[in-house]
């Protein structure tokens, strides 16, 4: 009789386990699915900025240094790798265009301009995908995190050594707004 | 949001039963009408027959109908460019594997659904209307509100409920109607007895009661879930003004969707029919009152968590009762 209970209750804990050690997994997959989101849009936006430059350089002539300014930072950014490197380049990326969407302002026969209006346009949504994919990176982080550090499942984490991850945090909290007063 | 769609799931069920037993007792009532010894159990066989034909019809189609009957076309992301945009950010917030097709309805009213009984083959349409009024931040709000919806799986259950709403509908129409041209033809010459006659009786009062009584529950669930959709629109976009403004502007919109139909209510954002009387507009409609989603979605503040649209909701409406379920508020 004890045997049976003994045994009924190796199998529970066994099963909860499995359980914990599944759970974890799905939820690191998880992270690599979302960040590989990320790195989509990152490229996407990569992509669309010599064609931005192209389009605009005819009309800004006195933004010589903004607009050189926004082709090094994505050099830069996309020379960059790993989570933490990464972040800090795409602010930078991202302040250098803030400053070339404020200097645009000055250009009016450029906002008559359809092929700069579908670009801008393009670039908007670029960085909504982005700050999107990132939300939804960091809530993914948040939840491994969370489950790495709870008891009981730190146990299991501990045993097979799940580590945690790093957040992708840009810009401060107010950019996020900072785009919808643009153009 | 996982929390959210297995409440979602028992609610619905929940509802689903409810509905099914009125549809089961119709049936029932209506076949001993007809006949008092057996004819029961043909009439609750014959109506869950009708219910699984129209059931089948509708979920091998029933996305083809809906679009069809709305007119709409499908767009790529070069006709609608900020359209498209803007459903692919919300497919990014809300992580669906898979890009819902995108409609666009031809019609001035400012509506949108959404379609598809799983989140994979999912549809998001918007109407001309809306596109012309809305600005960017509003788009994605509404478009959000849609995405929430396929999010929260609420397409397929609204299906089999707005299906059983239908059959019950039906079933008791071509039974009153079948009534009347019985009944003249019959001239009371050759009526079978009284016993009939009281069975008779309740079967017709029963037929008219039915499709109002499933009406009421349908609705109640709906309402819920537009709440819940607003809650999950503002987590999506974090930015709550965009929905509020945007059903700001859609209230105050006279205009009436042409190609409405009063079955597809529950699928837009905005209820597409414009009710006429005002004390019976909070029982009978598929939607909350605009006003009222508007004042909660305000209310939120900087608290784009489904908790801080809890609080709104307490704050807005003096109500304890809760939007969001207690599970999903600790995230």
């Amino acid at each position: 009789m004890t045997a049976i209970i003994i045994l009924a209750v190796v199998a529970v804990l066994v099963i909860i386990i499995i359980g914990m050690y599944n759970s974890l997994v799905k939820m690191r997959n998880q992270v690599k699915n979302a960040w590989s989101q990320i790195d989509v849009q990152l490229k996407r936006r990569y992509d669309l900025i010599p064609n931005l430059i192209e389009t605009v350089k005819g009309y800004m002539k006195h933004e010589r240094e903004t607009l050189e300014n926004v082709t090094r930072m994505r050099a830069q950014a996309m020379e960059a790798s790993g989570v933490a490197e990464k972040s800090m380049a795409e602010g930078m990326l991202s302040s250098a265009l803030g400053q070339f969407k404020i200097a645009v302002e000055n250009y009016p026969d450029l906002k008559a301009n359809q092929n700069f209006l579908a670009l801008q346009e393009e670039l908007t949504s670029s960085e909504n995908k982005i700050s999107f994919a990132r939300q939804n990176y960091n809530d993914q982080v948040l939840f491994l995190n969370n489950k790495i550090e709870m008891f009981p499942s730190n146990i299991i984490a501990g045993m097979f050594s799940f580590s945690k991850e790093v957040f992708f945090e840009v810009e401060a909290p107010q950019e996020r707004q900072a785009p919808k007063v643009s153009f | 949001m996982w929390e959210v769609i297995k409440k979602n799931r028992f609610k619905s069920s929940m509802l689903l039963i409810m509905m099914s037993v009125v549809l089961v007792v119709l049936g029932f009532v209506i076949g001993s009408s007809v006949d008092v010894e057996s004819g029961g159990f043909v009439g609750i066989i014959i109506a869950t027959i009708v219910y699984l034909i129209m059931l089948l019809v509708t979920f091998s189609q029933g996305k083809s109908i809906m679009l069809r009957m709305s007119n709409a076309h499908e767009i790529g992301p070069d006709d609608y460019p900020q359209l498209y945009n803007i459903v692919e950010e919300m497919r990014i917030a809300a992580g669906l594997p898979v890009m819902p097709k995108v409609y666009v309805i031809e019609d001035d009213a400012p509506n949108a659904f959404a379609a598809g009984v799983n989140p994979k083959k999912s549809v998001v349409a918007v109407t001309t209307g809306l596109l012309r009024i809305m600005k960017r931040d509003e788009l994605q709000g509404v478009v959000a509100h849609e995405m929430a919806h396929i999010l929260n799986r609420d397409i397929r259950y609204m299906t089999l409920a707005t299906v059983m709403v239908g059959t019950v509908a039906i079933v008791s129409q071509i039974f009153l109607r079948s009534m009347m041209f019985s009944g003249r033809g019959r001239g009371g010459g050759n009526s079978k007895g009284k016993g009939n006659a009281v069975i008779m009786i309740a079967a017709v009062i029963f037929a008219i009661l039915a499709p109002i009584a499933i009406q009421l529950l349908y609705f109640a669930v709906s309402r819920k879930r537009e709440y819940l959709a607003d809650a999950s629109a503002a987590r999506l976009t974090r930015y709550p003004e965009g929905l509020a403004s945007a059903l700001e502007k859609i209230g105050s919109s006279t205009q009436d969707l042409k190609v409405a139909d009063k079955s597809m209510a529950p699928m837009y954002i905005a209820n597409p029919l414009k009710p006429k009387g005002q004390r019976l507009k909070n029982l009978s409609s598929t939607h909350p009152p605009l006003d009222q989603r508007i004042k909660i979605l305000r209310a939120m503040g900087n608290a784009h968590s489904y908790t801080g649209y809890q609080q709104a909701y307490h704050a807005v409406t003096h109500s304890k009762k809760s939007i969001i379920p207690a599970s999903a508020l600790e995230r």
